[in-house]
């Protein structure tokens, strides 16, 4: 009975030791093979946690400080107007085929107070008592956001959560986009979506990414067809199958593809790729007209 | 008065006679420069980390600062036997009790001055401004947060039996506060009763220190705050102080000290 007690206590002992060490050894191993830094050893898988928060570090100096809690998850995420200027939400390539990315953000910059108070308390709601209502006064309670440059503030913030999770690729992406948009650093935003590729291969986001940066900053067609392209590739590879794939993000290469189709005066290829974002596209009927537009054309032998 | 403020006189020459603050400055000092000479793709304009994080380590210094000098002023008197010789003078125990307070408060005060200083000169280099009003707000308002810790574990130091214990509630409690006392009344809203009830009593009675840290407007560039705000966020501070410090003296006045 004692010999069995003891080697089951040996076995417990083994096991401890192993989940002990075996996460330990395995960071080391990275270390020493230069793929990890300090604090990725330090902090293991937790770093991941800590990259989330960090992200959403950024979104709120992107609201100016005025950013709902972590008691208030649901706002927290109706708020993300980071990622969905960098996503290019504003871009209406649906609509009438062009690129409104800039005024976009511009838009967003200017308004205050979004929308109308909700009640019940909280983040962007009526305060419930007086605590909560002097409180407005003292902290930041208008919504605003960065503007004319000062998207810079975010930066060091998306660049920490790329560093802690290099798998979040959004960080690469919207730090990306900010830099070529605002700060005009076209070079660093290009390194630093190469440095998002090199941990993510073949990504659709930073594919897609890139193309936008070599279509409206260096304006190298060729090179930014050929990205989209990859990127369709790749989206179609990783996220056809999924339950609910990112639809968005498709839309977004297809009409990328379709408004570079366009300058080129390639309009039966941009046609091509409109009647593609037809099917996933949330607006159809201002789709189809961008096609009745460009058919027309195309009849009175404006392009090819 | 004169009594109050030779005793508060006291309390400040310790603070500079002892290590703490110059080790804490030192820390901060170094640790915002070694942060300062990050590149962030290149953009040198990059400004709003740094004063954060600077932020945070003078907020993390000056709570240590006053946390710990507050703790140690009774239990300290009472361990050295010094309390009998002084009580001995011609000085009441809430004039102790005052004059301890004063001293750890002012002794504050100016660990708040140098910091604040110092985190105005380096932002300086980087933005080529220097918002004096601005900088007064924020150490005004930070300053009267730290008068309602200092009164809160002076009331500590003569409810609980050691320093030790006294130190580490009262961090627990002040940082708590300033986590989570805003948000008490959206957790208890979801609370059934009578959790609900508790909840939002603790929110209505505990001092919202939150509404004295204006660092969020100082990182973010907003504007001034309206100065009636500030005069009334003085008056729930000194009237939090009050009834700390009343607390005290009715404690103290009972107190055996052998």
């Amino acid at each position: 009975m004692r010999t069995a007690l003891t080697l089951i206590l040996l076995l417990t002992a083994c096991f401890s030791l192993a989940t002990y060490l075996q996460p330990r050894q395995a960071s080391r191993e990275l270390l020493e093979h230069g793929q990890a830094s300090a604090l990725d050893v330090l902090l293991g898988d937790g770093r991941r946690l800590f990259a989330n928060e960090i992200f959403a570090k950024a979104d709120a100096y992107f609201h100016r400080g005025n950013y709902p809690s972590i008691f208030e998850l649901n706002a927290r995420r109706e708020e993300n107007h980071m990622t969905a200027a960098a996503a290019g939400e504003e871009e209406h390539y649906e609509g009438d085929g062009h690129d409104h990315g800039d005024e976009g953000h511009d838009e967003h910059g200017e308004h205050e107070e979004h929308g109308e108070h909700r009640k019940g308390g909280g983040h962007g709601s009526e305060p419930r008592d007086w605590i909560e209502a002097f409180g407005r006064h003292l902290h930041p309670s208008v919504h605003l956001h960065l503007r004319d440059g000062e998207e810079r503030e975010m930066l060091p913030w998306l660049q920490l959560s790329a560093r802690l999770n290099p798998r979040q690729v959004e960080a690469y992406a919207v730090a990306a986009y900010w830099l070529r948009r605002s700060l005009n650093k076209v070079d660093e935003a290009e390194q630093f979506l190469r440095e998002g590729l090199r941990h993510n291969p073949g990504d659709p986001l930073l594919l897609h990414e890139m193309a936008r940066l070599e279509f409206q900053n260096r304006k190298n067609y060729k090179r930014a067809e050929n990205l989209w392209i990859a990127a369709l590739k790749r989206w179609r590879e990783t996220e056809a199958g999924k339950e609910e794939p990112n639809e968005f993000l498709l839309s977004s290469i297809l009409g990328g593809l379709a408004q570079l189709n366009i300058e080129q005066g390639e309009l039966t290829r941009a046609i091509d790729y409109f009647r593609q974002l037809k099917e996933v596209s949330p607006l159809p009927e201002a789709v189809q007209r961008r096609i009745d537009e460009l058919t027309e054309k195309l009849k009175a032998g404006e392009g090819r | 008065m004169n009594k109050i403020l030779a005793v508060a006189g006291v309390v400040i020459r310790e603070l500079y006679r002892r290590k703490d603050f110059y080790v804490l400055f030192i820390l901060t000092a170094l640790m915002t420069l070694l942060l300062g000479g990050v590149n962030f793709f290149n953009d040198e304009q990059i400004v709003g980390y740094l004063k954060e994080f600077c932020l945070l380590l003078i907020w993390i210094s000056a709570l240590v600062i006053a946390v710990t000098t507050a703790a140690r002023q009774i239990p300290a008197e009472r361990e050295n036997r010094t309390i009998f010789p002084l009580l001995a003078k011609p000085i009441a125990r809430w004039q102790v009790l005052t004059g301890k307070f004063a001293g750890c408060w002012l002794a504050a005060g100016v660990a708040l001055v140098v910091f604040y200083a110092f985190f105005g000169t380096v932002i300086a280099t980087r933005e080529r401004t220097f918002p004096v009003a601005d900088y007064f707000q924020a150490g005004w308002m930070h300053w009267q947060m730290l008068g309602i810790v200092i009164a809160m574990v002076l009331l500590g130091s003569i409810v609980l039996s050691t320093p030790a214990a006294n130190v580490t509630i009262m961090f627990i409690v002040a940082l708590g506060i300033l986590f989570v006392g805003r948000y008490l009344n959206t957790v208890a809203v979801r609370m059934d009763e009578p959790s609900s009830s508790i909840v939002y009593t603790l929110y209505y009675v505990i001092p919202h220190l939150e509404f004295f840290d204006l660092r969020k407007r100082l990182v973010h560039d907003w504007p001034l705050v309206e100065w009636k705000y500030i005069g009334l966020a003085t008056l729930y501070a000194w009237a939090y102080i009050a009834v700390f410090l009343l607390g005290s003296f009715a404690l103290f006045r009972r107190k055996a000290l052998n």
